[in-house]
């Protein structure tokens, strides 16, 4: 039998897109299974008895080195903050390529602490910054100095002792260009070192904690209890930041889609289901619903989505349990028509990334395929027709095409970049200045306008014809012929809509980063958690690949 | 050092800002990348364009034919790359093209590197005794070791070169004589039973 991949036009909706989660293919994951069997050390650990100062932590494998520098630095209170303003943190860290010598160590401890006004080279990767979560952080330091593990109720509350508040890389402030790693085999997959950085900063944060509670009482002092470790992930505050990456990042967009398509499709497709696989299918469900109970929010919005959820995996579990047999042909098949009848999408994309667990057969050719040379598809090919161009948007945009954009609401609010963090941000255009700077995020809108100007050009003119009396929509002629080929590279939903909710966006992200417990705090950032359960690196040689579900 | 990912995006936007639209101003990032990863100074002579651009006024070219002369001003560099990757399929029946006149050439170089991709062709440059030869994308190779770029091409011709080779048949078969020597001669023995295949097929 064979099932169809789901449609684009369903799935690239945003609030489908917006009720994503983490699977076996999200980023944290293949980055865990990348580097399970490489070396990791602790290189340096020089903090003072208050734990500020430099550390350093490596990943190794034969002549190749990544290292993690993390400067600890002394703040005060009101200058902590979490949002793109600040200035300071309680640490900043960069992925350095190699083993760093004495001066690179104090070039970057000059730069790494400034942040994005620092100047970073072509030896570090990546770039982050983290503030302590001061409540968490100073109550596990004082039970621990004290002989005692702390409340396990208000580290479950929070789940981790740091937060970062940016993680970047590929050529940001000077960071080494991907062009310059792209061929090596261990980051044959998006946001590897990424991940890297922010797995090491788990670390640190546990190594930080430890260390100031034994300098506090040396004689009293106890470590973290590991199985606590565990338990802690790395938080992290994302704002408005990873919106446009989606929209300008089309083919990447589409690869990350199209393998998760895939690997449903091809579950969905397998007639005789092991009894082992549905074990664990049912087991990782059922387990699952510990992650949904401790997923702490107040936001309104997703605290409705996670009523849904909760209600809905109850029902499924019940299905499962009462009136299903995996003995059946395609018995995931029948599954999946179960959810998309019976449950919200939140529900749906909840059981589909579960789905993956017991098949790292067809999920690990898939990571591989996650990435995307984007440079070969920039070129436009102008000898195509406007005929040919028309059908291309009448397939591919089908109800982005009925939009009425001179409807008010349905262009309320546009894209900006601030001048003072040269960062996005979405604004009403009737009510704030700044709409003649809008920046091309507006793909429904202009896709629409093209389609209008195409209804009144020739069908046999050429697109380089066509291209010299409408330059103004050359970005998007580009991206119509790139959604031909990738039919998943656009968000099939408008952007710049009264009722647009741009965390669906970040969440889309998020969920292929591999965070976990989604937090909005308004409909324009959140916060999530990552690696809260992964194995530590003492056990990265042997761990548990389904160690979400089992924390 | 700044990251090409930083002179793509700082080029895009101030092009932008310029008043190019958003599909124009990608291109001319991605031009200005590859200008700066050839090593040549495309940073530093999109800015003095985009300083002088509304003085100059610089006349713009949207059908490009085999000899195309300006009227006493100078031709867009950037029109006139937009236009010839656009074009270029058409372009290259020309096989030479000529313009008059043309501000800022280095600025047309990675439109006509990129062209070359296109058409599989490489594509040979020369202004003003200064030549280019554009390698499919690749590669440039060039005479011009100056680091001063010319703000004017007062005369330019373009080539599509045919896909020859560039060595003389003796060359050719000394060098493949030699590399024969790495083979081994065939015993009947050999003939028969160091391939798959039988003697005869007709079966």
């Amino acid at each position: 039998m064979k099932v169809a991949l789901r449609s684009p036009n369903t799935i690239m909706k945003l609030s489908r897109l917006g009720s994503f989660h983490q699977s076996k293919l999200s980023f944290l994951r293949s980055f865990l299974s990348e580097f399970k069997d490489w070396e990791y050390e602790r290189n340096l650990f020089d903090l003072d008895k208050d734990g500020f100062g430099v550390a350093i932590y490596s990943f190794k494998k034969r002549d190749r080195v990544y290292s993690l520098i993390c400067f600890a630095n002394k703040i005060s209170d009101n200058e902590r903050s979490d949002r793109v303003i600040a200035t300071k943190w309680d640490a900043a860290f960069t992925l350095h390529d190699g083993i760093p010598n004495k001066k690179d160590i104090e070039r970057l401890k000059k730069e790494v602490p400034r942040q994005e006004v620092g100047r970073l080279s072509y030896k570090e990767l990546t770039l982050s910054r983290a503030n302590k979560s001061v409540r968490v952080f100073d109550h596990v330091v004082k039970c621990l100095s004290n002989g005692e593990q702390p409340d396990l109720n208000l580290l479950e509350k929070v789940g981790y002792l740091y937060r970062t508040t940016a993680v970047y890389g590929s050529g940001k402030f000077g960071l080494a260009d991907r062009f310059r790693i792209k061929n090596r085999a261990e980051i044959n997959g998006p946001f590897r070192l990424e991940m890297m950085l922010v797995y090491l900063v788990r670390q640190f944060t546990f190594d930080q904690v430890n260390h100031v509670a034994k300098n506090k009482n040396p004689k009293k002092a106890v470590k973290l209890d590991l199985k606590i470790c565990k338990n802690l992930g790395i938080g992290n505050s994302t704002g408005l930041g990873m919106a446009p990456f989606i929209v300008n990042h089309p083919t990447l967009l589409n690869n990350w889609i199209l393998c998760r398509e895939t690997a449903l499709k091809k579950i969905r497709e397998i007639k005789k289901v092991k009894e082992s696989d549905s074990k664990l299918f049912k087991e990782c469900v059922k387990n699952s619903i510990k992650n949904i109970i401790s997923w702490n929010t107040e936001s309104e919005y997703q605290l409705k989505k996670i009523r849904d959820l909760s209600k809905d995996v109850d029902r499924f579990i019940t299905f499962l349990e009462k009136n299903f047999d995996f003995k059946k042909d395609y018995p995931f098949n029948e599954i999946y028509i179960w959810l998309e009848k019976e449950t919200c999408d939140e529900c749906i994309e909840y059981i589909v990334s579960i789905m993956m667990e017991p098949y790292s057969d067809i999920v690990q050719p898939l990571v591989k395929k996650m990435s995307s040379e984007e440079e070969k598809y920039f070129n436009i090919p102008t000898d195509r027709t406007v005929e040919e161009l028309k059908t291309i948007l009448e397939k591919k945009y089908p109800d982005i095409l009925t939009i009425n954009f001179s409807n008010k609401q349905n262009f309320k609010k546009f894209w900006f970049i601030s001048k003072n963090k040269e960062e996005p941000r979405i604004a009403d255009r009737f009510e704030e200045h700044g709409s003649d700077l809008e920046q091309p995020l507006a793909i429904a809108r202009d896709i629409k306008e093209l389609y209008d100007k195409l209804l009144l050009s020739k069908n046999s003119l050429t697109i380089d014809e066509f291209l010299i009396d409408n330059s103004d929509l050359r970005h998007v002629v580009r991206r119509a012929f790139i959604i031909e080929k990738f039919p998943y590279s656009e968000i099939q939903d408008n952007t710049i809509s009264e009722n647009t909710v741009p965390i669906d966006m970040l969440r889309l992200k998020l969920s292929f980063f591999g965070a976990l417990k989604f937090d909005p705090r308004s409909d324009k950032w959140l916060r999530i958690c990552m690696f809260q359960g992964a194995p530590l690196p003492h056990e990265l040689k042997n761990y548990d690949e389904h160690w979400v579900y089992k924390s | 050092m700044k990251s090409l990912s930083e002179i793509e995006t700082t080029s895009k936007r101030a092009s932008r800002a310029a008043g190019f639209s958003w599909g124009i101003a990608e291109e001319v990032g991605k031009c200005i990348r590859l200008l700066e990863l050839f090593g040549l100074p495309g940073i530093k002579n999109l800015n003095e364009y985009l300083d002088n651009r509304e003085i100059e006024n610089f006349e713009t070219l949207f059908s490009i034919s085999k000899n195309n002369k300006s009227s006493a001003k100078f031709f867009c560099p950037i029109n006139l790359g937009v236009n010839f990757l656009d074009q270029v399929k058409k372009l290259e029946k020309f096989n030479n093209i000529s313009f008059e006149k043309i501000a800022y050439p280095i600025l047309l170089i990675p439109f006509l590197s990129r062209s070359s991709e296109i058409v599989g062709k490489r594509i040979s440059f020369n202004f003003d005794e200064n030549n280019f030869l554009l390698n499919f994308n690749i590669n440039i190779s060039s005479n011009f070791l100056k680091k001063e770029f010319p703000s004017v091409a007062k005369s330019v011709e373009i080539n599509f070169l045919e896909n020859e080779d560039s060595f003389s048949n003796k060359d050719w078969s000394s060098l493949y004589a030699l590399s024969e020597d790495t083979f081994v001669e065939e015993t009947d023995s050999l003939k028969q039973g160091a391939a798959g295949a039988g003697l005869t097929d007709n079966d």
